[in-house]
């Protein structure tokens, strides 16, 4: 596989947000390793109570265990933070819920690594494989969908996906800032206006393996009144673009 | 009757304090969730001050004839009550974890104290 062949050469990352996924976090490790076991794996334990950390240190993943909740934003710019210290060519983001199959990595890697995209996100609204979810939610799906895609002025159809890869230069940056509680559809605009190249490739997802999803009916017309302020005041925002400067 | 000359001003200031918050958002000083109930604030008080009419009918309801402004008081009071508790929740979580990340500090250095450096290092 290209694909493999070209990471061979490149430092690699992929990194496991995780909130009480004891259920998944080892079978998406073992998952990431079948698909390339060059990938380093750092899972990120946002406050869980479970045994999650436990399962995923003895698998051999590096473990970033949070003291308390973060968030899901502060937690996975704590895994761009332990990416870019360490240097790492290029990263991966794989839900430690079991929602991404690794075995699609291929696909988000392919236009990063051909060095036509910084950034490139597995839609599941573009390609085979329709997605199954609640009528509000796609909805506000939608919303965002074409509020993003006007701002970055490409067609975006998934914005809140979760299954990224990202070079060098989306390390530096996410490393630098990430947006805070619900972080994609930010860092998605935010990546854009750093001048950074974003792509998006259908991918299909599955049914969410265990735990519970952390966005509740309850809490998503917050979610989208937080996010479109956000969004909008981002745009009046100057934004600088990223240079690969050398930590320390 | 409202007079207009308050109207006015209750609608330049909250539309003073919507310019503030959004400033403060856009610096990065305020972040967005804590900004929201500002903004409701701010909006709340804003309509309130431009709809005149409504603000007489409202204040019907509670029984204010004399000074119908009253109310606009009302609801400002009301909405700093509601920012101040939420400040009270916020501030009960950030002790909360001030307390833990000073618990995971002082077992940190005692192991790196006793152990040595290569305590951490597994």
């Amino acid at each position: 596989m290209p694909v493999l062949d070209q990471l061979a050469e490149l430092k690699r990352i992929a990194i496991v947000p995780a909130l009480n996924e004891e259920e998944t976090v080892g079978r998406v490790i073992d998952e990431i390793r079948a698909f390339d076991p060059g990938f380093d794996i750092v899972v990120v334990d946002d406050g869980s109570t479970d045994r999650t950390a436990g399962i995923a240190a003895d698998r051999g993943a590096h473990v970033l265990r949070l003291p308390f909740n973060l968030g899901i934003g502060g937690a996975m710019q704590t895994g761009y933070r332990f990416t870019f210290e360490h240097a790492y060519d290029i990263a991966v983001q794989v839900d430690g819920d079991g929602q991404h199959d690794p075995s699609q990595l291929p696909a988000i890697l392919a236009p990063v690594l051909s060095g036509e995209a910084d950034l490139c996100v597995g839609s599941r609204f573009t390609g085979p494989g329709a997605y199954r979810s609640s009528f509000a939610r796609r909805i506000g799906i939608q919303i965002f969908a074409h509020v993003v895609s006007a701002i970055v002025r490409q067609k975006v159809t998934d914005t809140t996906s979760g299954f990224r890869a990202v070079n060098r230069k989306g390390i530096a940056l996410f490393a630098a800032d990430y947006p805070h509680d619900y972080p994609e559809v930010e860092a998605t605009v935010m990546c854009v206006k750093h001048k950074l190249r974003l792509t998006e490739v259908p991918v299909s997802m599955r049914e969410r393996g265990g735990g519970a999803s952390s966005i509740t009916a309850f809490r998503s017309i917050y979610y989208m009144t937080k996010v479109l302020l956000a969004i909008f005041v981002g745009l009046f925002r100057r934004y600088a673009v990223p240079f690969e400067e050398e930590h320390r | 009757m409202t007079p207009l000359p308050i109207s006015i001003a209750a609608a330049i200031a909250s539309f003073l304090l919507l310019m503030i918050v959004f400033e403060l958002i856009r610096s990065r000083r305020l972040r967005e969730r804590y900004a929201l109930l500002w903004l409701l604030t701010g909006l709340v008080l804003l309509a309130l001050s431009l709809w005149r009419g409504g603000l007489n009918t409202i204040a019907g309801w509670f029984g204010v004839q004399t000074y119908p402004p009253a109310i606009l008081g009302a609801v400002g009071a009301l909405f700093i009550l509601v920012v101040l508790l939420q400040y009270s929740t916020v501030i009960s979580r950030l002790s909360d974890q001030n307390t833990i990340l000073a618990q995971r500090l002082a077992l940190l250095e005692q192991q790196l104290r006793e152990e040595g450096p290569t305590a951490l290092t597994r």
